[in-house]
């Protein structure tokens, strides 16, 4: 009988590999990157295979996340990767309990023993190779750069791992701030592992023999160790086989001779060049019809251009603008007469200081003798550390440098959209001033470097692949989502036969949409007013220029410099600044350049208990610069008179609760978990308790170690970060040794006579149940979580009398001390009301402005708040919250359903805010609270119909401040615009 | 502390709300979203015997998801984006008159986000189409003025309609995996759906269940069906995910495909899971309301209503009843405590219990991404379930306008390499 061997051909979503079995045998194995040319790159296999088994047979199958398409297609049998993992493993190491994988989107875990189970990442693909890619990418480093980097590391940085989008948001500060790329290598890898820990095994311990899979984990060293240490792992218990690549295709080709019939290579070759692609792409209308509508739009977008001026011919004053930008860098030197001396636009490449050291350097060199940098202003991420170490005259905020560049082209300028590396800016324009401003909420779809992401993973330079796409003749529609999604959706375009013009064409038109839909919300074009400005390197792309004009139906104004308008801004309020005087900038000289020099170094900031990470540097002249901290404890200044801060004074007063002892001896020690609804009801509570008897023990407060604490149990990666840290609360409280912990499940909270019901949300209401069901230590006598409607004392002192039966505590006991209870959540109410009326008075008389910081009771916490409340207080306004002020009227007319007690305050607050000129509302969201989703639109329609302005902060897990900064100082400065347009009218 | 000024709701100025008359009713078309299209479908034709005009919607284009996106909070749940979406999509399309048209929306209430659904969809059109009224259905005296005509009979109505609806589902997820003719189950579903709505119009014999139920179950019965076994697949979840194949990305018939049969519980179970959390309001928290004694009468009829329909099935003997909703409640009992009520709360839970135990081991967990309740009574519940039923295949699916069905589907392949593994 003739011989057949198996073949397996696993098609990942980077690579394509292949393995042949012969008796069950490996005998040939193949690894190959497809660079997204998935059939080709089959095909062309197959015939490398064809030759060195001519006329053979085979049975052969296809696996993996790309594999699909090209099955289903083809009638070639198609196994699941995960599976054939599975097979592979019980084939091949059956002694082992648990198999990692990483591949190129897709991140695995096969639990073996102890019940099987197999786990693939969701909807995100975050912590993949592709994510590894990205971050490299990032560093302007290879995969093999970074790997040897992180082997040298000394240091680890928290970096977000849910999702590449916020990694990169975790990194580039660290970069602008002069991180070491070693330490930040490292700490890529770390966050890889903590996402497949907290998002795969979600509650599973990866532990005993464990088999590490796919590409990067074979390839790199560095996310090799991490793991390792991570996991506690020892050399006889971390398998890394030789194997490991193509070891899907291996499991593959086993099953493959259960499922499959034997054919020749020829037959197979066949089949897969001849899959008929399936017809389910939609598809949109072509940018361009012709030849001539691309001419004319060329031309009209010509017209706004800039004057010229020779820097080695001219003399006289010049203006320097710098942005240093999440991605890029730009430099504009003008004349007073706004012609362009000189010009820059670089990839940052993670050196912005050394970048624009040596741009300067530069223009002092080829410049004429006889300019003179009269003034300078920087802009951007980097604002900071440039303007500290160059001497940079003015530092200003993002958002006011692009308006006065969008000003210089289109005086009457309505609305201003800038999408840059990784934001998206937009700003509508109201009586010379700006209105409004939207951002993107960490997320970077449909920003620069998404694009720029998907040209390289196909081998284009970006301005080729978005230009196949002008003429593309049906685009692919993409919709509008997350640059992992997109990827997916690309895949799937791919695999239904769309050529790469068309997915280029499709690109664009989803950057726009993100954009439309996504950050600017916009119903009808007609709210953005009549002069429209773009702006930003994202638009010199005519393919995307293009599909936003299509997307709003007429014609914007492009600056051919839209790649500059930071720095031309920078530049243009340089000059404004300085006016006529006679001043002289405080730039450093060519010679002063010539002996710049400095070292940074990593350090923690002792500060306080935020312990913020500081990176510090120090010039060569001896002066330091410190970022990352966020007051001003960290660069070491004392100020003076501080105004008092709402968040610290009532975090700290809640913990004061946990020091009252009980009389006499204590019946048991209870914990309570200082997270969620506990940092607004712990009085009642704590009170409650004590007056039975019991000695309360608070968790500690919040550290990113009490996420990492608690990491492992979290079951859904998507809940709220205030949630995921309530798991590392439980464990304090069951180190600290307490008897049992209370946390009652709570579906009302107290109505406060001012919303249509009185709800928690889902998530604060119920989640006692899901820190049972899956923090393995908890059972019914360690964990009393009874069902409580608060609002009813009768049927409050009923239920917690059968909870605490065993402590011998009847309902009449329990009658008569809720009223101490129901006092004392009363009297901390009324003192955080009281305070905050001081801080009010107080910030009055100093003439400082006031904001609301309104989210929910928990964001006091500061590993929730990240210090924004700090940072806020560090540009000169007076912070309260909203449950202090919400009582202080009453609900404003609404359109929604106002049935929850938390969100109810909000929408009492902003009309507090309303009432009040010197103040404002700044709304903190968590990220992933789906109930915000519906407040944030009500607290901003409240806001603007009486005029205010509406600024929104998103966070998360993520510690970096850069976006909120930007969003904190625009508003400051749109405040003063509006302040000083005000006093011109009244004069 | 609650002794405080009664609130009193104000509307703001900033969206129209436009009512829906009497004098409406005559030539107004009433748009329902794509749910439950069995369901919905019987149910439309109950409104129409009372003189109203609906039309359920079937559009599932792009523009649905694409007009969604633009209209609503893009972290909003994706049922909410896409009933927005098609909403928008039919008012912009030119095929219903705009002053001649209305929106309904079903209102659980409840601590849920969903029962805001309608203040969305109210702020959606008042730029475009403020003329447009905007209609609730919903049993808990939600949205007074603005809710479809609730009378005693109608509600008795629509409990038939969810009885013969849930019957007729199940019967199809039995039949159609297994039909010998391509086409006959559909055809069958076809013609009782059409005899059903005839019957609720024309006279009162819908009330005789019992007869209805074997005369259902005979006719399906008759369709030509293969032997063989195919695995099982659970189907629970967000309601509207759930059910809803423009929101699932038409999981029941990618099931199908995939050779299994697909087992979803009914929509009864919820309803009695809502009579249920009423009656509980009571046990767990002695709030007694002139209501009360109204739930008790309807949680006995209606179980009695689904006890009936198990009866009838078991004494035909071919396919397989739904589950015991009594029963149902003490499985639940064992996991979590049932004042978990907001959104499907306990019920997620007690179904996929009730799934496992009685063989259906393969479950699909379908929600939008990011549901607030879902992360407590289904991913959070998945370890205990899995504890107690090790043979338990669960895998949670999230929806949302940027997953795609390739990423969907592997991950439901997984699910099903393990269901078929020998």
């Amino acid at each position: 009988m003739e011989e057949i061997y198996k073949l397996g051909i696993d098609v990942g979503s980077t690579t394509v590999k292949t393995v042949i079995l012969k008796n069950d045998e490996i005998v040939y194995t193949k690894y190959e990157r497809h660079f997204s040319k998935v059939r080709e790159t089959v095909a062309k296999q197959l015939e490398i295979i064809n030759e060195g088994f001519k006329g053979c047979l085979f049975k052969t199958a296809i696996t993996g996340s790309a594999g699909l398409g090209i099955a289903q297609a083809s009638g070639i049998e198609f196994v699941q990767e995960v599976y054939s993992a599975f097979v592979a493993v019980n084939n091949t190491y059956p002694e082992t309990d648990v198999v990692v994988e990483l591949g190129g989107e897709d991140a695995k875990i096969i639990f073996l023993t102890g019940g099987v189970e197999q786990r693939m990442n969701g909807s995100c693909a975050g912590g993949t190779g592709a994510f590894i890619d990205q971050m490299a990418q990032l560093l302007g480093v290879t995969i093999d750069e970074l790997d040897s980097m992180s082997l040298k590391s000394t240091k680890l940085y928290p970096i977000a791992s849910r999702c590449g989008v916020f990694a990169k948001s975790d990194i580039q500060p660290l970069l602008n701030q002069g991180a070491k790329k070693e330490d930040i290598a490292a700490s890529i890898f770390q966050a890889v592992v903590d996402q497949t820990v907290s998002g795969l095994a979600q509650g599973r311990k990866i532990g005993g023999n464990v088999l590490f899979l796919g590409g990067p984990l074979h390839f790199l060293k560095g996310l090799r160790r991490a793991f390792v240490s991570t996991l506690n792992l020892d050399d006889a218990h971390a398998n890394f086989p030789e194997l490991a690549p193509c070891f899907m295709a291996y499991g593959c080709a086993l099953q493959a001779g259960d499922v499959s019939k034997p054919m020749t290579i020829d037959e197979t070759l066949d089949k897969i060049i001849n899959s008929k692609a399936s017809d389910n792409i939609v598809t949109g209308e072509s940018l361009f019809e012709s030849r001539e509508e691309y001419d004319e739009f060329v031309a009209r977008h010509k017209q706004s251009d800039l004057k010229y001026a020779d820097i080695r011919e001219y003399e006289g004053d010049a203006y320097l603008g710098i942005d240093a930008g999440s991605t890029t860098t730009k430099l504009a030197l003008i004349t007073p007469d706004g012609r362009l001396l000189y010009q820059h636009y670089c990839s940052s490449n993670g050196q912005p200081l050394d970048i624009i050291a040596e741009q300067l350097k530069k223009i002092y060199t080829i410049a004429n003798p006889k300019l003179r940098i009269k003034s300078s202003a920087v802009t951007g991420y980097g604002e900071d550390l440039i303007r500290s170490g160059l001497g940079v005259d003015y530092g200003i905020v993002e958002t006011v440098a692009h308006y006065k560049a969008a000003a210089y082209f289109c005086p009457d300028v309505d609305f201003i959209i800038d999408i840059g590396g990784q934001d998206i800016k937009c700003f509508k324009i109201k009586n010379n001033a700006i209105d409004s401003i939207m951002l993107n909420e960490a997320c970077s779809s449909g920003c620069g470097s998404f694009i720029q992401t998907f040209a390289q993973a196909m081998g284009y330079d970006i301005a080729d692949f978005a230009n196949l796409g002008l003429f593309a003749k049906a685009p692919v529609e993409l919709g509008s989502r997350c640059t992992v999604f997109m990827n997916s959706s690309v895949k799937q375009a791919q695999k239904d036969g769309a050529s790469v013009e068309d997915i280029s064409a499709g690109l664009s038109s989803s950057i726009i949409k993100n954009a439309v839909y996504k950050v600017i919300r916009a119903k009808s074009v007609d709210e953005l007013g009549k002069n429209i400005v773009v702006q930003g390197g994202t638009f010199l792309n005519d393919a995307v220029l293009r599909a936003f004009e299509k997307e709003l139906g007429r014609n914007v104004i492009r600056p051919a410099i839209a790649g500059l308008m930071g720095a031309f801004g920078c530049a243009l309020y340089a000059m404004e600044k300085s006016g006529a005087n006679e001043v002289s900038s405080s730039l450093l000289t060519l010679s002063q350049l010539q002996d710049f020099s400095y070292t940074s170094f990593a350090t923690q900031c002792k500060g306080c208990t935020a312990h913020c990470n500081l990176t510090i540097i120090r010039y060569n002249d001896g002066r330091r610069f410190v970022s990352g901290n966020r007051c001003e404890k960290g660069a070491g200044i004392k100020i003076e008179n501080k105004t008092e801060n709402m968040f610290e004074y009532k975090y700290n007063r809640l913990y004061e609760y946990g020091e009252v002892k009980p009389k006499g001896k204590p019946l048991a020690r209870v914990g309570l978990p200082m997270a969620l609804s506990y940092l607004d009801l712990l009085p009642y509570f704590s009170t409650l308790l004590t007056e039975l008897g019991f000695e309360v023990v608070l968790s500690d407060r919040s550290t990113r170690d009490t996420y990492y604490k608690g990491q492992q149990t979290i079951p859904s990666d998507t809940v709220c970060y205030p949630a995921k840290l309530m798991h590392g609360h439980i464990l304090d409280l069951i180190d600290k040794g307490v008897d049992f912990i209370f946390y009652p499940c709570m579906t009302y909270n107290f109505d406060e006579g001012q919303s249509d019901n009185h709800y928690n949300c889902p998530v604060v209401a119920y989640y006692p149940e899901l820190l049972k069901a899956n923090i393995p230590e908890l059972n019914s006598d360690n964990f009393i979580n009874p069902y409580i409607d608060i609002n009813l004392k009768k049927n409050t002192a009923k239920a917690l009398a059968r909870a605490f039966k065993k402590y011998g505590i009847t309902e009449k006991q329990l009658l008569s001390v809720l009223n101490k209870a129901y006092s004392e959540q009363l009297r901390f109410r009324k003192s955080n009301e009281q305070k905050a009326l001081e801080i009010i008075s107080d910030a009055r008389q100093k003439g400082q402005k006031i904001i609301v910081l309104a989210g929910r009771p928990y964001h006091i916490d500061d590993e929730i708040n990240h210090g924004i409340h700090k940072l806020i207080a560090s540009l000169g306004f007076a912070v309260v919250t909203e449950d202090s002020v919400a009582a202080l009227v009453d609900a404003p007319p609404l359109d929604v359903l106002n049935q929850w007690t938390y969100h109810a305050r909000l929408y009492r607050a902003a009309e507090y805010v309303c009432e009040n000129d010197d103040m404002q509302l700044v709304q903190l969201v968590s990220f992933g609270c789906g109930i915000d989703a519906i407040t944030t639109d009500e607290v901003r329609a409240i806001l603007e119909e009486k005029g205010k302005l509406y600024t929104q902060l998103k966070i998360d897990e993520i510690t970096n401040l850069g976006a909120a900064k930007i969003r904190l100082r625009s508003l400051a400065a749109a405040l003063e615009e509006k302040e000083s347009n005000a006093k011109q009218e009244a004069i | 502390m609650s002794k405080e000024a009664k609130y009193e709701k104000k509307f703001s100025n900033r969206v129209k709300r436009t009512m829906f008359t009497d004098e409406m009713k005559k030539d107004y078309t009433i748009l329902v979203p794509d749910m439950l299209p069995i369901h919905f479908k019987l149910i439309i034709s109950v409104y129409e015997s009372y003189g109203y005009h609906m039309e359920l919607l079937t559009n599932r284009s792009r523009e649905v998801v694409d007009e969604g996106l633009k209209n609503t909070h893009n972290d909003t749940c994706y049922p909410a984006l896409l009933v927005m979406g098609q909403f928008m999509e039919a008012l912009k399309s030119g095929r219903y008159d705009v002053n001649k048209v209305a929106l309904l929306i079903s209102q659980t209430g409840g601590g849920c986000r969903a029962s805001n659904y309608i203040h969305l969809i109210r702020k959606a059109i008042s730029t475009e189409f403020p003329q447009v009224p905007v209609l609730s259905l919903n049993f808990s005296g939600l949205e007074p003025d603005a809710s479809i005509e609730m009378t005693l009979p109608i509600i008795i109505k629509l409990i038939y309609c969810v009885l013969y609806g849930d019957m007729l589902m199940t019967l199809y997820n039995q039949c159609k995996p297994y039909e010998i003719n391509e086409g006959d189950t559909d055809k069958m579903l076809d013609r009782w759906q059409k005899r059903l709505g005839k019957l609720f119009s024309t006279s009162k014999d819908y009330t005789s269940t019992k007869r209805i139920y074997r005369a259902i179950l005979k006719d399906f019965a008759t369709i030509p069906r293969t032997k063989e076994k195919k695995p099982r697949v659970g189907i629970v979840g967000e309601i509207y995910v759930k059910y809803s194949p423009l929101a699932n990305n038409d999981l029941n018939n990618f099931l199908i495909s995939e050779g299994c049969e697909p087992n979803v519980p009914g929509l009864l179970d919820f309803i009695l899971y809502f009579v249920r959390n009423c009656q509980n309001e009571k046990e767990i928290y002695d709030k007694k309301s002139a209501l009360t004694p109204a739930y008790d009468i309807a949680y006995r009829i209606m179980h009695k209503a689904q006890r009936d329909q198990i009866e009838v099935m078991n004494e035909q003997g071919e396919f397989f009843p739904p589950h015991d909703f009594d029963h149902m409640s003490a499985l639940a009992d064992k996991y979590m405590h049932q004042g978990v009520k907001m959104g499907e709360g306990w019920l997620i839970t007690a179904e996929m219990a009730a799934l496992a135990e009685s063989g259906t081991e393969n479950i699909i967990c379908t929600q939008p991404f990011g549901c607030l309740p879902n992360h407590i009574v289904a991913k959070g519940m998945s370890r205990v379930i899995k504890a107690a039923y090790p043979n338990a295949n669960i895998v949670a699916i999230d929806y949302d306008p940027g997953a795609t069905k390739v990423n969907q589907e592997n991950r439901i392949k997984l699910m099903l390499a393990n269901a078929k593994r020998p």
